[in-house]
């Protein structure tokens, strides 16, 4: 009796849990945006009591989870195409911004100093730049007196959005990158080692002498590595960080991208970091569950709205004023109320 | 009289319950038993079937040119599975070949040559080296293993043993401490404590008395291991290096660290490479294409049945072992 009592205990505290988790909202995606969406959820947690429970899966499975419903919203760090969202019945807005950045070890190589531009980059990565004291790495760092050590290039071996962003800049920069290597979450690599995520890829590059590869900016600067500078669609160079990102999401052309489907590399703003990235949340047109969708809008015009300060202690760029105006307006259009 | 004689029909009534119970519960405890072993076989059957259905898309496409084909090119939707295999099967065969022996002479010397205060401290080394997880061995790989090897002992290899006819391909490349090699030295450190206790769990179960007789005829330690604590064993040993074996052919983590994952295909130990698993651990997550899932869940299935055929190769050597035993 005593035992039975306490399992009906048990299968009300469990069907209370159940209730209470109804009007949480649960999001699947890229691993990018991972640490801001963790600060974002614990910080609406306490503002509004209500939960977000982010799982950090990919952006493949962010986008296979959001068309299958089992989550509420997907993530992905490339957009997908307008006629692929009609086909799953998806809406796509950007939500967060960040960068990509080359890191070198070089002896004596301070972060900023080492200038490169897209076209020599893509050779470098295509493996036909062999050496840092090559005529085309000097011609543009003529002060530096790069030392005559092999080239060792180093990428990602998991497919990530980070390479996305990285390739498709490429591909932009080098036809032969295009035609050649051409674009992806995970690609061909033409030479070179490859590290597991941004940690794995930082490390190589430190340990390797003469290793070049790419990282998220926030792991550059963290493992104090010296990232390159790079000329940009305007022919300036520029140094990575948060007002060259800003620069490119503001010069790219959102307005005429339509359901955002825009990759920002290659910006043309004067001040444009040009691998700068963009994250982008999927979600159904028409929930099954009304009250789960304006949940999870409620907790993104919350995010627009007060999750600046924590993007930007965690190296992201939140978007510019016109850009999220934008995103508003398509939500009134496109999401059903 | 009669008041004595009641009382049993009732006693009987009681046992036959008793027994009708026990019976029950005795069958309700073996369909349990069984199912819980019918579990494992549904397990793995189910996981086999699943494998096979999420691959069929790329064995469709491919057909047995999947298999070999060393292009694996995810822009061009074009998969082909050698270079994967190949660093799989050459990864886990240098584990072997440093592990086996290395293995070997610690249960040698853990049963015949070790004084007994050692003996205590060595075998939990070992047996704490079993427990370590794997990523624990990739980042020691990566972060203690790889900088000691790309600044003491690759380069002599490139430099030495670089030029030599034949086997000098295997030493020649940039020693930059992560590739085949090295993959190949983690996965040793990590199988021989599994490879290492069984045999010394095995060595121990020979009967003193032979071991004394022969050393009592005159037989080194040598002879006596040789000739009659390994011929004793030498099916549970060769239980034990299949063990390894396969943990070798699966080990994910700590070979995905220092293998350098690249997509080439090159006979030298310090060139970089890739295997299945950790292929499957670097890409499965971001596999947009349905093509490109299918081929990752296809190489799964690759792996799957390259680790029961050697399973089933461990099964059948024993078999014959002991069938010549049996003479």
């Amino acid at each position: 009796m005593n035992l039975r009592l306490r399992f009906a205990a048990l299968a009300v505290c469990a069907s209370a849990t159940f209730c209470a988790q109804a009007a949480d909202v649960t999001g699947a995606g890229a691993s990018f945006v991972f640490p801001v969406m963790s600060k974002w959820s614990a910080d609406y947690h306490a503002a509004t009591g209500h939960r977000i429970n982010y799982q950090s899966i990919g952006s493949g499975g962010g986008i296979a989870q959001i068309k299958a419903g089992t989550v509420d919203f997907g993530s992905s760090d490339a957009p997908l195409s307008p006629t692929d969202l009609d086909a799953a019945g998806l809406i796509q807005f950007p939500l967060v911004i960040g960068g990509v950045v080359p890191v070198a070890n070089v002896p004596g190589l301070t972060p900023g100093a080492l200038k490169l531009s897209g076209a020599l980059l893509a050779d470098i990565f295509l493996g036909k730049v062999k050496a840092w004291n090559d005529d085309a790495i000097v011609a543009l760092n003529p002060d530096l007196g790069l030392p005559a050590i092999p080239i060792r290039v180093i990428h990602r071996s998991d497919g990530s959005g980070t390479t996305f962003n990285f390739v498709n800049y490429l591909g932009k920069a080098s036809p032969e990158w295009k035609q050649k290597v051409g674009e992806g979450t995970s690609v061909k690599w033409p030479a070179g080692y490859g590290g597991k995520g941004n940690e794995g890829v930082a490390a190589y590059v430190k340990q390797i002498k003469g290793g070049i590869g790419y990282v998220e900016l926030s792991y550059a600067l963290q493992n104090k590595m010296a990232y390159a500078s790079l000329r940009n669609a305007a022919g300036n160079f520029v140094a990575p960080g948060a007002e060259s990102f800003a620069a490119a999401a503001t010069s790219a052309d959102w307005a005429s991208a339509a359901d955002f489907h825009l990759v920002m590399t290659d910006a043309p703003g004067a001040q444009a970091w040009p691998i700068t990235a963009t994250n982008f949340i999927l979600m159904h047109k028409q929930l099954k569950d009304a009250e789960k969708s304006s949940a999870a809008r409620a907790f993104f015009e919350w995010v627009y709205a007060n999750g600046d300060a924590q993007a930007a202690t965690l190296h992201y760029v939140p978007l510019p004023d016109a850009l999220v105006q934008q995103v508003s307006a398509y939500w009134s259009t496109e999401l059903a109320q | 009289m009669s008041a004595a004689i009641i009382p049993l029909p009732r006693r009987v009534a009681v046992d036959e319950v008793q027994a009708r119970r026990d019976a029950r519960a005795d069958f309700a405890f073996r369909s349990v038993l069984a199912c819980a072993a019918l579990l494992v076989l549904a397990a793995l059957v189910g996981a086999a079937l699943s494998m096979a259905w999420g691959g069929r898309e790329a064995f469709a496409t491919f057909g047995p040119g999947f298999l070999t084909s060393s292009n694996w090119d995810v822009g061009a939707r074009e998969f082909g599975a050698l270079v994967p295999i190949y660093g799989t099967v050459v990864s886990a065969s240098i584990a072997m070949l440093i592990a086996v022996p290395v293995s070997f002479g610690i249960a040698v010397f853990l049963t015949e040559v070790c004084p007994p205060w050692l003996r205590a401290w060595v075998g939990g080394a070992i047996e704490l080296l079993a427990g370590i997880p794997s990523i624990i061995y990739g980042m020691w790989g990566l972060f203690v293993l790889a900088p000691f090897l790309s600044e003491y002992a690759f380069p002599w290899f490139d430099e030495k043993l670089g030029p030599w006819p034949a086997i000098g391909a295997l030493f020649r490349g940039p020693p930059l401490g992560i590739g085949m090699g090295t993959a190949g030295l983690v996965l040793a450190v990590m199988v021989i404590p599994f490879i290492a206790s069984v045999m010394r769990e095995v060595f121990l179960t020979v009967p003193q008395r032979l071991k004394e007789s022969a050393y009592a005829l005159g037989s080194t330690t040598w002879e006596v291991v040789w000739d009659v604590v390994l011929p004793y064993t030498r099916s549970a040993v060769v239980g034990g290096i299949f063990l390894g074996l396969g943990r070798a052919l699966g080990e994910t983590m700590a070979v995905t660290f220092v293998i350098g994952n690249a997509y080439s295909l090159s006979p030298s130990l310090l060139e970089p490479g890739t295997s299945i698993a950790s292929t499957i651990a670097n890409e499965f997550g971001e596999a947009l294409d349905p093509l490109h899932r299918s081929s990752l869940l296809a190489l799964a299935l690759v792996l799957f049945l390259l680790t029961f055929v050697v399973l089933a190769l461990a099964k059948y050597m024993l078999m014959k072992l002991r069938q010549r035993e049996g003479k």
